[in-house]
Order: structure tokens, then C-alpha cells, then sequence
């Protein structure tokens, strides 16, 4: 409905709320959190200002630019390699188990464990991974290595598993969904015009699924961009993510604008990635009807 | 029956390894929560019920427990409230700004938790509210009300438009519509969204993590004891938490999952 | 048929679990041929399109094509090519790159100049030509219609198969699109074998139709033999339409009706005291307001108006279904008027008998 005379008294009550919750507690604090990135500190305390000098010491201190790239390194490699295991399980479920049943419980029980306390899910691999860990104990009393072995765990390895472990569901699950509505007669047609299973995947299947595949991996990539758990619970002396730069400054570091400042560039770069995600997605969008 | 190929083989290997991979993980959280040892290690060296008496007897984390789990509740009530109302304007209305007002309250969804948690932070600072679990419970309402928000709308989407004009056309108010048409048609979409935003509020780390205060939920206990090393007793709460969230996560992807034969 | 079938099945079965979906089938279709698979959903009439395309792997018996056993074979390996109910095409490739699909793969490949041409020809066949760079999402349902025509047609099947192809379109247009099919089958030379659930489509179009019901052939034939001698009163009723009467047969070519009154036929006869069906099609049906021979009485119920004719509903005196009279309008014809008391006469010669137990 458009806004007429008629129609507004419903809108403002319907919407009244959810708009001054959104302005006071989402734009407002986004507002703010930028502005404070321009403030100057002399510590202990922050003075309001308008200057890029946290900015320019973000991007020129060798100490942030390097956990920055990281980081995007880390996302990257977290990304590609949920995408590589997700790909085929979402290709699975959608094509290769015939039951209706069975694929609704495979699909949820793929995506159970993404909504399933995020915390522990990182800390499993902590137990799994240590010198005294699991697979260690395991190795050792198979007789694979005579001694515990403290490669696995504190290390970038330790944190891209960990991660990829977290968000493999959050790829799977918008792959899933293209893949599903991909019409079962597109690839029968593909077929009856005389093209193999190969061929039938890369010209008509992997087309139409690249929706999914730019929504996952923008999910993914983001949210493991941010992640600071994982760092702190498997990662190690190389493993600094921004996230825990970000710690950082807003507790022991006490800098509260240059913290700012860098949260300001992780939400650009979200909203950069997400806006470039939805033009790749309308712009690739087919009419499947 | 026509035979699999290799290559169809080979995808349902790849699958099935992806899905160990999802679940050794949690296997081994609930194995090693009765392994009568301190240490994670094979050989198992017995079973024992000694980690979960510790942390029934474990004051602090049963404190803490108990704020997430308030915390949950009425972040839950508040996102809810919000959300619905939200979705249902979204989805009735065309208003100049709808689409920058849809991205900023679902953003986030792919937005990391940490900058909500320092932007909220420096909002509190600003206005002067101190860190506390209050803080708390609107820090995680703003950050959930996505879920509700996307969720509702996926169904509403899904209802036929017919149905309300037909409500109107047979005399119902606005109102008697909502109550007999649409909320029947979403009522599912609000309890399932309901019990995710309730699990995802008692994990959430990233957000509590920079607002509360003295008090801490039961993630920021456990984040906090597990900088200083391991115990059983971890595995064994964690078993406890995960086994709750799957119970509640299963029941709401149910409710949330289209009703096809409707 | 002489020659060697171009499409043999051979005690063909499709099940799903215990569900029968197509029961043992036998059936041969000539080459060149325009073959209908003709009945209502759920008949086994796409099961059977589906089997010869390869979609569905037959339980139990042997499918050939051109002389060659397919049974085994996926789709990508058989001489057919398919027009698909809702047209499958490709939405994320131009019309050219549909039409062309099926030339760029391995099983077909071909140079690109040749390709281009061959496009270009099957466009042309269709009334496309200058839309070869739209999207099928920027087409019209006609259009998508013709563009998956085309597709089909420039593999230069053995044979294609047409999976309900009119029935997306609206009235006007499936007209316009029958005499399109119609004129293609002639120009293409190759078989075409169709499904769907519209009569007046199989009669216009078809060579012979198949006639299914409930996963059995119920009869084959041309269009006038399933027309003027159905085999059974379901083939009766779905192709063209009959008024079915239950009668006993009384022996001598005259059958009592249930309600006492009595008709003769001269098409058949059965012994006395069988409970048999006659079928007399609407337009058979002679309705005046006085007696005649071979004549029923009965009283208008309602009248329809269909342009250039009418139909009258009738309640026969002592039985409970109605029949239907369709007849010119005539100012006669125009005083049928609910609640008259009229007779209807029917000559013996078009009243169709039964034996119940032909029913399939």
C-alpha cells in the first residue's frame, strides 16, 4: 500500500516504534561511533575533534597494516575453503539424495550447528587440537608419533578450520536454496538436448547457483573478517585478528577513538562488500519462471 | 536404479566428511564431559559424572547462568515486539526510505558483532549509562532484530494477498484481520524466530563482550575462564548448552520451515 | 505399420513404490507420424513421453528408438529432443545461445558458422527472427513457446516429443500455435509424439491418438475411429462427449432404460437381460416438442447459450442423470424454454451400446 490519507494512521502505529528503536539504537550509536573515530585522545581521556589521525595511523603503522591484511588473508582463505566443502554438500543434498525426507534432515542437520552456541563450537577445537589434545592422544596411542605433536594448535591453520568449521552452514545454507529452486526441467532440458552430467553443471547448474554462491561467500567473509574468538582460543602469537586489535583499544590500549576509527573501517568495508554483493546478485538475477 | 557414476561417489564421500566435520567437533565436547580425566586425551580413561557436579556446585557459573538466561528472555521479548511490528510495516507499506530502513535493521545479520558491541559501547558512554546487563539486553534486542525482522517477512511474503482483502471485504477491522488472518499465517514464523533469537542472545559473545559490567553472562564466563586454560567442567556445561540449543534450533527451523502442504 | 516402428515400446512399466504409474504397455509408432498420448492427469500419459525422453528409467520392459534399444540410455544419449510443458529454457542464456546449446556440446558439435546458420534457420521456422539476443524472460509466452520449439528442432531429432507444449498459452494463441505444429510436423518430416489432456487439440493435430486412463491404453486409433467407434464408454465421453444411459438389453437391437422407457439401437445388440451402457453424443440428440420414433420424454431442465448453438440440459422421466441436446438455434430451438415437456429422438444408428464390463 502507498501512504494516503487513509492509511497512514495504521503506518505511524505499526511503525512508530520500530523507527525510533532503529534511529536511537542503531543510527544514532553508528553515528556516534564514527564521529568518536575523529576524536584526538590524551590519555586517559578523548577529546571531540575532526582529524584523520587515526585514520592515517591506522593505515601507516606497519603494526595495524599487517593484522589488517591478515585478516583479510584469514577471511579470504576461510571463504574459499567453505566454499569448496559447501558447494558439494549443498550439490548433494539438492541432487543426489532422492528423498524428499531424508534430504530435509540432512539440510537441517547441516544447518543446526551454525545457530548452536558459537563459543563452544571454537572451543571444541581448542580440546581437539592441543599438545594434550585429542587428535595428539590419538596419533600417540595409534603409534602414528611417538611424541604429542604443537603444530596444530596456535597457528593460522588452527584459526581458518576453526573458522571454515563455524561458517561451512552459512554457505551452505543460501547455496542450498539456489541450487533447490533451480527447475529440475532446466537440467532435463540440458539433458535431452544431448549434454552430459559435466557439461549440464558447469553450463546450466553452476550459472544460475553464483546468487548463492556471492551470498555465501559475502556471509562468510564478513562475519569471519570480524571474528575474534577464534584468535583468541586457537590462534597464535601470528593469529591477531582486527577484531582483537579492537579489544585492544578499548580495554588495555585505552584508545577509544583509534578503536573507533577501526570499527568504522570494518562497517565500510561490510557495507562496501554487501553493496557490491547485491549488485553482483541483481545484476546476475534470472527470471526463473 | 541406475548405478552412481565415480564422480557421484566421490561427492557423496566429500559430503559425508564435510557432515563428520560439522559433528566430531560436538562428539567430542560430550565425550570428553565424562572422561574421568583432566586432561582432552585418548585413551578415554573412564566414565564419570564428577565435571557436571562441579559445575552444578560452581556458584559463579551458575550465576551466570542465570543472567543469560534473562538476558535471552527479554531480549527475545523485545526483539520480538519490535520485529513484528517492523516486518509488518515493511511488508504492508510503500514509504520514501524503505529500503535504506530494511538494510540498516538487517544489517546486523552479516555485520560482525563486534563493531554493534562499539558502537552501542560508545553510545552508552555518550549518553552516560554505565555497563550492565541492561546494556546488555538492548545490545543484543538491536543486533537480533534481524532475525525476527527476516524471518516474518519471508512469510508474510508467502500469504496471499487475497486473503486480507477478503478478511476486509467480509467486515473485519484492521485489527480483527491481524488477529485472524495474519497472525494465525506468521504465528509459527514468530515462535521459531522467537527461539533462535533466544539461543543466538544466550551464545552471543562479541556484543556482551564490550557491555556488561560487574555482572556476566554465562559465554563471557566461560570466554573468560578458557583465556586461562581448560577444565572438564566446561565440557560439561558445554554439553548441557548444546544439547538445550539443539532442542530449541531443531523445533524453530521446524516452525520456521515453509509450511508446503498449506 | 510395415516398416520397422520408429518408437517401440515393449511391455513397459513405470512404478513408484507400490503405485502403478504405467501399466505393461505395448505401443509403435511409425515413422513420420504425429502420435498423441491423450487422457486426464494422472493417466500415465507423461510417464509414457517421459520414458522414451529417458527422465524416468522404465521398471520393467523394453523401450526402442530408431531400431535401437534405449532402454539403458540417459537422455543426453537418445535420438529425441523434448519441448517441455513450461519450455525449460535456459533463463540465464540469450534465445541464440538456447537454440544453440544443444549444437555447442560434444554429442552435437558442429563448427560455429554452421551452428550460426542453423540457428539462424530454426529461427526462422519459428517466426523469430531478430529476437536472437533477447532473454527468455524478456519474451512473451508465445514467443517462449517458439524459442523452445526451436531448441528442440535444430538437434534434428528422430523424434520430438511435446509435453503439453500449448498448454501455457491462452485461447487465441493455442489456436494460431496448432496450425504452427501442424505445419512444421509437414515441413520437418519427422514423428512427433505429443501429450495432452485437451481433445479438441489431439483431433485437430493428430495421426492417431492414444487414449489413456489410469496407466493402460485405453484405445489407439485415427481421430475419426475414436471419434465415430469408441471402443468403451470412457472413450466415448473423453473424446467428443456422450450421454450415458444404463440400460438392460432386451434383445432384438432394444435396451430398457432405467426408468422404463426403451430405446433401439442399430450399431449393436447383446443378449437379453445384459446390463449394458448406450451412448448417444449430444449432437445427436433430436429434441422436438412432439412424438416420433425411437424417442424419449422428457422435461428441459436449463438452456445454455453457445453462439451459434444451444444446449439443453434434460431430465429423463425416471432416471436421475441428465442428458445434454446440442442443436442449431433455431427459432424452435429458442422455445426449449425450462420446465417444457419436449421429446428427444435419436436414430438408431448413432446410439452406441457398451457391455458394462468394457468399462476399463
Amino acid at each position: 500500500m502507498t501512504l494516503t490519507r487513509r492509511t497512514i494512521p495504521g503506518f505511524a502505529a505499526l511503525f512508530s516504534l520500530p523507527l525510533a528503536w532503529v534511529l536511537l539504537l542503531m543510527v544514532v550509536p553508528y553515528a556516534i561511533m564514527i564521529s568518536v573515530g575523529f576524536w584526538t585522545r590524551q590519555f586517559p581521556l578523548f577529546y571531540p575533534d575532526f582529524q584523520f589521525g587515526n585514520y592515517a595511523q591506522i593505515l601507516a603503522d606497519p603494526q595495524y597494516t599487517t593484522v589488517i591484511l591478515r585478516t583479510l588473508k584469514i577471511a579470504a582463505c576461510v571463504t574459499v575453503c567453505a566454499l569448496l566443502l559447501g558447494y558439494p554438500l549443498a550439490y548433494f543434498l539438492v541432487f543426489t539424495v532422492r528423498s524428499q525426507k531424508l534430504r530435509n534432515l540432512l539440510y537441517m542437520s547441516v544447518i543446526v550447528p551454525l545457530w548452536v552456541s558459537y563459543l563452544l563450537r571454537a572451543y571444541t577445537w581448542k580440546i581437539i587440537l592441543g599438545t594434550d589434545g585429542a587428535l595428539n592422544s590419538l596419533l600417540v596411542s595409534t603409534g602414528l608419533v611417538s611424541a604429542p605433536l604443537d603444530i596444530f594448535l596456535y597457528n593460522q591453520t588452527a584459526m581458518v578450520v576453526t573458522l571454515v568449521y563455524i561458517f561451512v552452514p552459512f554457505m551452505v545454507m543460501p547455496l542450498f536454496t539456489v541450487l533447490d529452486n533451480i527447475p529440475r526441467r532446466l537440467i532435463e532440458a540440458s539433458e535431452d538436448l544431448g549434454v552430459g552430467p559435466f557439461m549440464t553443471f558447469w553450463k546450466v547448474i553452476f550459472p544460475l547457483s553464483l546468487g548463492g554462491v556471492i551470498a555465501g561467500a559475502t556471509m562468510t567473509f564478513c562475519l569471519s573478517f570480524g571474528d575474534f574468538v577464534a584468535p583468541v582460543l586457537v590462534g597464535g602469537p601470528d593469529g591477531t585478528m582486527v577484531a582483537n586489535l579492537l579489544q585492544t583499544q578499548f580495554g588495555a590500549a585505552l584508545n577509544w577513538p583509534l578503536g573507533s576509527a577501526l570499527a568504522t573501517l570494518v562497517l565500510a568495508l561490510v557495507l562496501i562488500l554487501l553493496q557490491l554483493s547485491s549488485r553482483l546478485d541483481r545484476a546476475g538475477r534470472v527470471d526463473l519462471a | 536404479m541406475r548405478r552412481l557414476h565415480w564422480w557421484q561417489r566421490g561427492l557423496v564421500g566429500v559430503s559425508l566428511g564435510v557432515l563428520a566435520f560439522l559433528y566430531l567437533p560436538i562428539v567430542m565436547l560430550v565425550i570428553f564431559s565424562f572422561n574421568d580425566s583432566k586432561v582432552t586425551s585418548f585413551p578415554l580413561s573412564g566414565f564419570t559424572l564428577h565435571w557436571y557436579e562441579a559445575f552444578l556446585a560452581n556458584a559463579q557459573m551458575l550465576r551466570a547462568l542465570a543472567n543469560s538466561l534473562w538476558v535471552a528472555l527479554f531480549a527475545t521479548a523485545l526483539s520480538v515486539v519490535i520485529g513484528v511490528t517492523a516486518a509488518l510495516a515493511l511488508d504492508r507499506y510503500d514509504f520514501p526510505g524503505k529500503r535504506l530502513f530494511q538494510n540498516v535493521i538487517l544489517l546486523p545479520l552479516s555485520l560482525p558483532g563486534i563493531v554493534t558491541g562499539i558502537a552501542m559501547l560508545n553510545f552508552y558512554k555518550q549518553i552516560g549509562i554505565p555497563q550492565s546487563l541492561t546494556a546488555v539486553v538492548i545490545g543484543h534486542a538491536t543486533a537480533l532484530l534481524g532475525v525476527v525482522v527476516s524471518q516474518v517477512m519471508a512469510r508474510l511474503a508467502k500469504i496471499n494477498r487475497r486473503q486480507f482483502e477478503a478478511s476486509a471485504d467480509l467486515g473485519a477491522t484492521p485489527f480483527e484481520t491481524f488477529r485472524h488472518v495474519t497472525l494465525p499465517g506468521i504465528r509459527s514464523a514468530i515462535v521459531g524466530s522467537a527461539l533462535l533469537c533466544f539461543t543466538l542472545s544466550f551464545d552471543e559473545i562479541p556484543v556482551t563482550y564490550f557491555l556488561t559490567g560487574r555482572e556476566v553472562t554465562l559465554p563471557i564466563y566461560i570466554y573468560s575462564t578458557l583465556r586461562r586454560g581448560i577444565t572438564p567442567e566446561i565440557n560439561a556445561i558445554g554439553t548441557v548448552i548444546v544439547a538445550v540449543s539443539f532442542v530449541l534450533i531443531v523445533l524453530s527451523v521446524t516452525l520456521l520451515r515453509d509450511r508446503e502442504r498449506s | 505399420m510395415t516398416s520397422s516402428p520408429i518408437v517401440a515400446l515393449d511391455g513397459v512399466q513405470k512404478r513408484y513404490g507400490a503405485f502403478v504409474a504405467l501399466h505393461e504397455t505395448d505401443l509403435a509408432i511409425a515413422e513420420g507420424e504425429f502420435v498423441t498420448l491423450l487422457g486426464p492427469s494422472g493417466c500415465g500419459k507423461t510417464t509414457t513421453l517421459r520414458l522414451v525422453g529417458g527422465f524416468e528409467e522404465a521398471s520393467a520392459g523394453r523401450i526402442a528408438i530408431a531400431g535401437e534399444d534405449v532402454t539403458e540410455r540417459p537422455p543426453y544419449r537418445r535420438p529425441v529432443n523434448t519441448v517441455f510443458q513450461d519450455y525449460a529454457l535456459f533463463p540465464h542464456m540469450s534465445v541464440a545461445e538456447n537454440i544453440g546449446y544443444g549444437l555447442t556440446v560434444r554429442s552435437g558439435r558442429i563448427g560455429r558458422a554452421e551452428r550460426d546458420r542453423r540457428v539462424a534457420d530454426a529461427l526462422s521456422m519459428v517466426g523469430l527472427d531478430g529476437m536472437a539476443e533477447r532473454r527468455p524472460g524478456a519474451l512473451s509466452g508465445g514467443q517462449r513457446q517458439r524459442v523452445a520449439m526451436a531448441r528442440a528442432i535444430v538437434r534434428r531429432p528422430r523424434v520430438l516429443l511435446l509435453d503439453e507444449p500449448l498448454s501455457a498459452l491462452d485461447v487465441k494463441l493455442r489456436e494460431g500455435m496448432q496450425v504452427e505444429l501442424k505445419r512444421l510436423h509437414r515441413e520437418l518430416g519427422i514423428t512427433f509424439l505429443m501429450v495432452t489432456h485437451d481433445q479438441t487439440e489431439a483431433l485437430a493435430l493428430s495421426d492417431r491418438i492414444v487414449v489413456m486412463n489410469q496407466g493402460r491404453i485405453a484405445q489407439i486409433g485415427s481421430p475419426t475411429e475414436l471419434y465415430d467407434h469408441p471402443a468403451s464408454p470412457y472413450v466415448a465421453d473423453f473424446i467428443g462427449a456422450a450421454n450415458l444411459l444404463d440400460a438392460q438389453a432386451l434383445g432384438g437391437g432394444a435396451f430398457r432404460l432405467a426408468g422404463g422407457q426403451t430405446m433401439a439401437s442399430r450399431r449393436a445388440d447383446a443378449a437379453a437381460g445384459r446390463k449394458v451402457s448406450l451412448g448417444i453424443r449430444p449432437e445427436r440428440l433430436l429434441v422436438a416438442s412432439s412424438a416420433g420414433g425411437n424417442a424419449l420424454d422428457c422435461t428441459v431442465t436449463e438452456r445454455l447459450f453457445h453462439g451459434d448453438r444451444l444446449r439443453v440440459e434434460l431430465a429423463l422421466d425416471g432416471a436421475t442423470r441428465p442428458l445434454f441436446a446440442e442443436m442449431a438455434r433455431t427459432a424452435a430451438a429458442e422455445g426449449f424454454a425450462p420446465g417444457s415437456r419436449v421429446t428427444v429422438h435419436a436414430d438408431p444408428a448413432d446410439v452406441m451400446v457398451f457391455e458394462t464390463g468394457d468399462r476399463p
